[in-house]
């Protein structure tokens, strides 16, 4: 008989998170209630939200790193994880032996095995998709994505450099700055990382020749400008051989700034101030658990909510009051940029996914048209009219390209004209959307001035961009309908099961069909009170009686609203459907 | 913008990616394994859909020699939380006698999980399966996607993976296709360890350490649950006071010894260790893509 383990090897993983310190969390916290008992449609525990998670000391990171084929990404990435303790023992038998399989440093451990996982990636030494690596020091967790360095894989790139607050530029000491290098930066402050640290590495190559620094420093520096990075460090290390990553390298005395982990411990990376603007909320969900509770659920993308606060939402224009803001541990007084949360608002707007709620007082683009700059991601090329869905947000709507204003050279920073785009290239575009889109520009949101487009037809992500501007702005329901009607017309609403769905907006073909179905309706009551012979004189009170009165029965067991929220995405197709 | 700490950072991201596949989904369902990472998944889907439940059922596939404890823990939880259980164990598998001892580790996986999970997933048309997977766990995970596409045959193509830029995820499909979504993808073993402390939230005991009847075979202690694990010559059981790190199938998962009986002493074992948790899984130790293939052949 074969036993179940018999063929035992060492592991063989890059399980490669653990084993540093936690970010400081010290055993505090471990009461509280179990949250998942309250669970039973109590809605709140107002207790309950005040909870902190850790200690506030712990912080998170994510940043990137990129560079070119063999500038040693992936050996700086597994120099910092051997560094931080963060690989284990089994897999470091394992590097030991994919080094001798594999490996491309000699005797020395190769790194960039810890990395590389993919058996493509392994066979061609080389990184092709963005990984994800893990690890936390004393003061902070951290989040890599090891980015590829070859163009081929542009697109992969500037994925890990869309979630990334830092990005770690390689330059190798020997080569100086290349054009990757251009390419790389441009990409990088495409996506407006502010902050970058640029790594000179492979100083152990270039005897560690501060010289040979200075110069290459110079010479990105000459490129700074037309980037817009805001906060630029220079750190000569050998990812190799381990100088200034951790500790201060004997080699560079010549070197007096941080080591590459003292750096990426203490930066405040500069981003996108979210606390400092108009509240917003795209809806991911409606909430409806049971008749009396109608929640919109999403993460802040700016600002702040608290109860009473006034809202609009878009692009319907519907106006409204928040009556309550639900954090993951119960409701709240308020929350801020970055929470998931759900709102209830104290009137029945039609707010459904894709909408976004903001503050009543935000000026916020809505808009059937909108330019950017977008990084075509397709082996097939980008051309003028070409029809898209696009996704900004929770929200998704057909949308036609109808302008190509000309390519980005990403070497060069230079535009010119173009009649398409290939893969990888990045374009000046502009899109009109069949249905109003939400968007602001980039540079005043990162959420809702980001979008990727989508083949209708083949469903791959075919590019991700940037709001520039957005374009004429669509009219929006200037004056909203529950909060600022008069009695009477909030009892008409009421009468006619339209409050819940925003009185303004229905048909009124619809409206006139269906007092036309209630006065039929009443009048065959009074004809069976006719055949039952009442008095006559009782028979036209009776069927006015229950043509006034009958709709508010509807209303008061909730047989006016629709049953279901979930509005049937209009872009969704089935397969050959076309849009 | 308010400074949120590390966990409550990736708590609202892992909430974001829920709601963001329910929402998308036609028919979702949770994978629910029993473990840490499952209690944390389910947890947090509990968070994103309060007051209400969360709108899919959850599944777990049965290869009929998980620990009892988790089999209890499992019926247990999804009463109490009043969710929609699906237990779904491979029959074929079962009649054909497929076990760990005598097909062998590969096997015994392939036939009661890989195929269990496409089968169960087939026969209920699930579009969106969530799963606790983390990229830190294994390095082609790595690589993997928040929402990663399937094809109808549920295979992988790690070459052919969606870009997702920010938190942007395509969620299109075609008809056949579905998405293995992984809400806790930027987690890693010590974050799953401290919000479970933090949040109080019930994990199974085999987790503690506990005397437990232990067999010491082919260099990892197995724990004896039941009586269809058979002595070898030369083999014996001892009583230990062990632990166990995952949770799987009982013969294919290697307990560590440990005094660690409390979230506490979980942790703090946790930073003094110099094993990645996944040492104590058979199936991983084949070659060094193994868990790559595994999941070209749809193993979550």
């Amino acid at each position: 008989m074969t036993s179940p383990i018999t063929a035992r090897r060492l592991p063989d993983e890059a399980d490669l998170a653990q084993g540093s310190i936690p970010a400081a969390l010290e055993d505090e916290t471990f009461a509280g209630p179990a949250p998942d008992s309250a669970t039973d449609g109590e809605v709140i525990d107002p207790q309950g939200a005040m909870k902190p998670l850790v200690s506030p000391a712990a912080s998170l990171l994510r940043f990137i790193t990129c560079g070119s084929v063999d500038d040693g990404k992936s050996t700086l990435i597994g120099r910092l994880l051997f560094e931080t303790n963060s690989v284990f023992d089994d897999q470091m038998e394992a590097l030991k032996r994919d080094t001798k399989k594999f490996g491309t440093t000699g005797e020395d451990l190769d790194f960039a095995l810890l990395v590389d996982g993919l058996s493509a990636e392994r066979e061609q030494g080389i990184t092709i998709d963005v990984a994800y690596r893990y690890f936390s020091t004393g003061n902070r967790a951290f989040i890599i994505a090891d980015t590829p360095g070859h163009e081929q894989y542009t697109r992969n790139m500037a994925t890990g450099a869309s979630q990334a607050e830092l990005a770690i530029i390689l330059v190798d000491a020997r080569k100086g700055i290349l054009s990757q290098t251009r390419r790389h930066s441009f990409i990088t402050s495409l996506v407006g990382i502010k902050s970058v640290i640029v790594a000179i590495n492979k100083m152990d190559l270039v005897d560690y020749s501060e010289a040979r620094f200075e110069e290459i420093k110079r010479g990105y520096q000459a490129i700074l400008p037309t980037l817009g990075f805001t906060d630029v460090t220079f750190v000569p290390v050998s990812a190799k051989a381990g100088d200034n990553i951790v500790a201060p390298s004997p080699n560079t005395p010549w070197y007096r700034g941080e080591t590459l982990l003292e750096r990426l411990e203490t930066v405040e990376p500069e981003t996108f101030d979210a606390g400092a603007e108009p509240f917003r909320l795209p809806v991911q969900w409606v909430n409806r658990p049971n008749l009396d509770f109608r929640g919109f659920s999403g993460s802040i993308v700016g600002g702040k909510v608290a109860r009473g606060d006034a809202i609009v939402a878009l692009p319907s224009g519907g106006r409204s009051r928040v009556k309550g803001v639900f954090g993951p541990d119960g409701e709240v007084a308020s929350a801020e940029a970055g929470e998931a949360v759900t709102i209830t608002l104290t009137d029945e707007i039609d707010v459904s996914r894709g909408d976004v709620i903001t503050a009543a007082n935000a000026p916020t683009g809505v808009s059937r048209s909108f330019s950017g700059d977008l990084l075509w991601m397709a082996n097939r090329p980008l051309i003028k009219g070409g029809r898209m869905i696009v996704k900004i947000g929770s929200a998704q709507t057909p949308a036609t390209l109808s302008s190509l204003d000309g390519a980005i050279d990403i070497h060069s920073y230079e535009t010119r004209p173009a009649d398409a785009l290939t893969m990888n290239e990045i374009g000046r575009v502009k899109l009109t959307a069949e249905r109003p889109v939400v968007a602001l520009p980039y540079g005043e949101n990162r959420d809702l001035g980001a979008f990727i487009l989508i083949d209708p037809v083949s469903n791959e992500t075919v590019a991700l961009g940037v709001v520039r501007t957005v374009g004429e702005p669509e009219a929006v329901a200037p004056e909203g309908h529950a909060e600022n009607r008069s009695g009477l017309a909030r009892l008409a609403d009421l009468w006619l099961g339209e409050a819940a769905r925003g009185g303004a907006e229905h048909r009124a073909e619809h409206r006139q069909a269906k007092i036309r179905a209630r006065i039929a309706g009443s009048v065959l009551v009074g004809f069976l009170a006719l055949i039952f012979q009442m008095p006559l004189l009782l028979v036209p009170v009776l069927a006015l009686l229950d043509f006034l009165l009958r709709p508010f029965l509807a209303v008061a067991f909730g047989a006016d609203r629709l049953p279901e929220e979930r509005k049937l995405d209009p872009t969704v197709v089935d397969e050959g459907g076309g849009i | 913008m308010k400074h949120m700490t590390h966990l409550q950072r990736l708590e609202a991201e892992s909430i974001f990616i829920i709601r963001e596949a329910a929402a998308s989904a036609e028919n979702p369902v949770m994978l629910y394994s029993i473990g840490k990472d499952s209690a944390v998944m389910l947890h947090l889907a509990m968070k994103a859909f309060k007051p209400g439940k969360p709108p899919f059922p959850l599944l777990h596939v049965d290869t009929t020699w998980k620990f009892r404890e988790m089999i209890e823990f499992r019926d247990r939880r999804a009463k109490e939380l009043g969710l929609d259980l699906i237990v779904h164990t491979n029959q074929e598998g079962v009649r054909a006698g497929i076990n760990p001892f005598a097909s062998g580790s590969r096997v015994h996986t392939d036939v009661m999980k890989t195929e269990a999970l496409k089968q169960a997933l087939d026969k209920y048309k699930f579009d969106m399966a969530f799963g606790g997977a983390r990229r830190d766990e294994e390095k082609s995970r790595a690589k993997e996607r928040v929402f990663s596409l399937r094809t109808p045959e549920h295979r992988w193509d790690a070459k052919n993976q969606r870009p997702e830029p920010w938190r942007l995820f395509n969620t299109r499909k075609k008809k056949g296709e579905s998405f293995r979504v992984f809400p806790l993808s930027n987690w890693t073993e010590q974050d799953v360890w401290h919000y479970i402390a933090i949040e109080n939230i019930p994990v199974v005991p085999l987790y503690f350490a506990a005397p437990r009847p232990i067999i010491r075979r082919d260099g990892a202690l197995i724990m004896k649950d039941d009586d269809r694990m058979e002595l070898k010559p030369g083999e014996s059981v001892e009583t230990m006071m062990v632990r166990f790190r995952t949770l799987g199938c009982y013969p294919l998962t290697g307990a560590v010894e440990s005094s660690a009986a409390s979230l506490d002493d979980i942790i703090g074992e946790m930073r003094s260790s110099r094993v990645s948790e996944r040492q104590g899984r058979v199936i991983d130790q084949d070659s060094g893509a193994s868990m790559e293939e595994k999941k070209q052949e749809g193993y979550f």
